[in-house]
């Protein structure tokens, strides 16, 4: 390998760097530009340890190589200014995709072999005869029989395994099409005939490709996309055996087994506390949004998260039996449901398959009739095969929806669903969840605290993983930490410390000793100091609701007091106190009066209705279970994009139609050409090439939808 | 009409060119992230 600067033969070359090290990959939703790219390389490239970055603006990702930790880097991401979310290498695979790569170069043979045998092809038209025509159809035949036996595999495979089970779809016609065009083309040649259609076949077989080659793309997006969100998760528990804390698979957890859940961290399998106390977050599985206090012998569901100290647990159920597993199980039932709705391009294909079988044997019994000559009436009903064009139907669907998909992408959203894109261009009303989706914890006014304050409240809320501690540090972000010591947590109570020789304390208002229920802050004898801490909205949920065109609704599983609080907010009707049957049940309400629902939701209460809805958006930081039971992922922070989102969506589905109608419309005019006998190959190449153009065009409209 | 015993085979000779170098970009990865390659040449530094 040569360098193109002399400084670059002093570092290592990337080959050296990926040899060290498996490199960390992070996911980051944000970046959009150049100006990024530079910025994260330039930024982490002085971090210590740092040996290599690379930013992946298609993917959206960053590898990092060397010895440095996963923190260090996502720390100083945020200070770039940058979300991130580290991913996990194994879980990601990072194999590279072969088969897309196979596709490209399908593709480029048989643009290779298109550009030469039309080169010919022109000759041919502009009037060679006997001899020269032959000549030029005969080196056409040795070009396009090899590119079409290499480049039409994927057409051939997929119609072989669709007629072995008896049904036809879209490749049936299309591989018919190529092989009975080159077929009969390669006999003409021999028999020194007029008109050879090497040119179509392969024209046919390029186009096509392109259509797969998008297909693919926006597909293998999608599942990097959703193994990068399992990446997320970390699937290891640390299990206690004689007093010896060791790190095993959660999979080989078995009941009795004694774990330690460490604080910030979800609870692994259903269980017994064994500790004294606990707090813990289960907004996740309820949408409760107050912390729950447990003691010795409580019971604990897998999915919560443990705010305060480490405790230990004794397993009562694993695997498959924990409640979490029995959710997933109940939403893979519901996903059958979706399954079941049929895609454009599949009900596109049904009509038009049988159809285009029917017309070009009709043509063919009618000419041999009238005619008797088998070898012309051969050649019509080829010509109708051909020029029915399923090139330009199939290229109708995915050129939209992979201009689209990669829109949507851009803007944060992540599509996991094939179909979703169509099912959310359909919804009439909208469902969201509060707590986590609308809105999360703050804290206001805290900056009425003195400065010396904040950085004492800053310095304890760092020490804990409460919503509303985090939320503290969210609220002071230049505020440097104060100095503490001998910090720890009282579980369901606060965080208490030492700073210059005074006990500071933050948290209930009954624990600091003071006449509020809520928050506070208490420095040494001082009177105790209350914090508010209203739940806020997410950000861009007000712009996003204004946006939106369509009715709109909360249910939630909290209390009725924080939903009134919330309805006064937004305006919008909440049902209040909904288990997830009821949250189901208020969805099938809606579907039985002919609504197609999209829910927005990020709990395990959730999970069920986001199965069942018509469609489904899940935020980025929801539980796997609910991720995996939603079609599109939302990975920013703000909501702002939802009903830009819809709308595109919308426009995709009116583009796919549109192109639908223009793939027609050329059919209509020529297939009465190519039944009367007129189409030459130079009619069928050109029908062919306009039409897929056309279509490939009018879905790039779908970048101007505002 | 001899020189097309000339001119065929250099049009398929050119085009094979440019086939052998389009497989050389497929495999030597320079489709993985084609928005920022587009991006990266706005850089100065590098």
């Amino acid at each position: 390998m040569t360098a193109v600067c002399p400084a670059c033969v002093a570092g290592p070359t990337p080959e050296d760097i990926a040899a060290a090290s498996p490199g960390l990959q992070f996911s980051l939703p944000t970046i959009h530009c150049a100006a990024c790219i530079g910025k994260i390389e330039r930024g982490l490239a002085t971090l210590r340890g740092v040996q290599g970055v690379r930013v992946n603006l298609s993917l959206k990702r960053l590898t990092v190589n060397g010895q440095v930790g996963v923190e260090t880097v996502q720390a100083a991401l945020t200070d770039l200014g940058f979300e991130s979310y580290p991913l996990d290498a194994q879980a990601l695979n990072t194999s590279r995709d072969d088969r897309e790569r196979a596709l490209l170069t399908r593709m480029a043979v048989a643009g290779f072999a298109m550009m030469n045998i039309m080169l010919l092809s022109v000759a041919v038209w502009s009037g060679a005869t006997d001899a020269t025509r032959d000549l030029f159809h005969l080196i056409s035949a040795a070009i396009a029989l090899p590119v079409i036996m290499y480049s039409g595999q994927p057409f051939f495979t997929n119609a072989w395994s669709a007629l072995k089970v008896q049904r036809l779809n879209m490749d049936v016609p299309i591989s018919l099409a190529i092989l009975l065009a080159a077929g009969s083309s390669l006999y003409e040649t021999l028999h020194g005939g007029e008109h050879a259609y090497f040119d179509a076949a392969v024209a046919l077989t390029f186009f096509l490709l392109i259509g797969r080659y998008m297909d693919h793309r926006t597909r293998s997006a999608a599942r990097s996309a959703a193994k990068e969100l399992t990446a997320l998760e970390v699937h290891q528990a640390d299990r206690i055996t004689d007093g010896a804390v060791q790190s095993v698979p959660v999979a080989q957890l078995a009941v009795g087994d004694t774990i330690l859940v460490p604080c910030g961290a979800r609870v692994p399998v259903d269980g017994v506390l064994q500790s004294q106390a606990a707090l813990m977050d289960r907004s996740f599985l309820t949408g409760e949004s107050a912390a729950i206090s447990l003691e010795s012998g409580a019971v604990l569901q897998a999915g919560e998260i443990n705010l305060t100290a480490p405790f230990e647990m004794r397993a009562t159920a694993v695997g498959e039996d924990t409640t979490l597993r029995q959710m997933a199980a109940l939403v893979e039932t519901a996903e059958n449901g979706r399954n079941s709705y049929t895609a454009l391009a599949d009900k596109a294909a049904a009509l038009y398959a049988p159809l285009v079988h029917i017309l070009s044997f009709v043509a063919f019994l009618g000419w041999y009739v009238f005619t008797g000559d088998m070898r012309q009436s051969i050649n019509i009903a080829i010509a109708v095969l051909i020029i029915t064009c399923p090139c330009a139907l199939g290229l109708a669907v995915p050129a939209v929806s992979t201009a689209a998909i990669s829109r949507m992408f851009s803007a944060g959203f992540l599509v996991k669903h094939a179909t979703a894109l169509e099912r959310l261009a359909e919804v009439t009303t909208v469902v969201f969840d509060k707590t986590g989706t609308l809105t999360r914890p703050s804290v206001a006014a805290i900056s009425r605290l003195l400065s010396q304050d904040q950085a004492i409240a800053k310095a304890l809320a760092q020490a804990s993983h409460h919503p509303l501690s985090r939320a503290i540090v969210a609220a002071l972000p230049d505020v440097q930490a104060a100095k503490i010591s001998d910090v720890h947590e009282v579980p369901g109570q606060g965080v208490t410390a030492t700073w210059n020789g005074l006990v500071v304390r933050l948290g209930r208002g009954a624990w600091l000793g003071a006449d509020f229920d809520g928050l506070g802050l208490r420095v040494g004898a001082t009177a105790p100091q209350m914090i508010e801490a209203p739940e806020a909205l997410r950000e861009g949920v007000l712009e996003a609701l204004d946006d939106i065109d369509l009715p709109c609704e909360v249910v939630t599983g909290d209390t009725a007091a924080a939903a009134d609080a919330l309805a006064r907010k937004i305006d919008l009707p909440v049902l209040a106190d909904a288990r997830p049957a009821d949250k189901l049940g208020r969805l099938d309400a809606l579907a039985a009066q002919g609504h197609k629902v999209l829910m927005v939701g990020d709990g395990l209460n959730d999970t069920a209705a986001l199965a069942s809805a018509h469609a489904s958006i899940a935020p980025a930081a929801a539980l796997e279970a609910s991720r995996s039971a939603s079609d599109i992922v939302i990975l920013k922070e703000s909501f702002a994009d939802l009903p830009l989102m819809i709308r595109v969506a919308r426009g995709a589905s009116r583009l796919a139609h549109q192109n639908f109608t223009i793939a027609t419309v050329y059919n209509v005019i020529a297939v009465p050409v190519a039944i009367a006998g007129y189409a030459s190959p130079l009619i069928a190449a050109l029908a062919m090439s306009a039409s897929s153009i056309t279509v490939l065009l009018n879905s790039q409209r779908i970048r101007w939808i505002k | 009409m001899n020189v097309l015993v000339i001119l065929i085979p250099v049009s398929l000779i050119l085009g094979g060119i440019g086939l052998v170098a389009f497989l050389w970009t497929v495999r030597s990865d320079q489709y993985d992230d084609a928005q920022g390659n587009a991006a990266r040449i706005l850089l100065d530094d590098d």
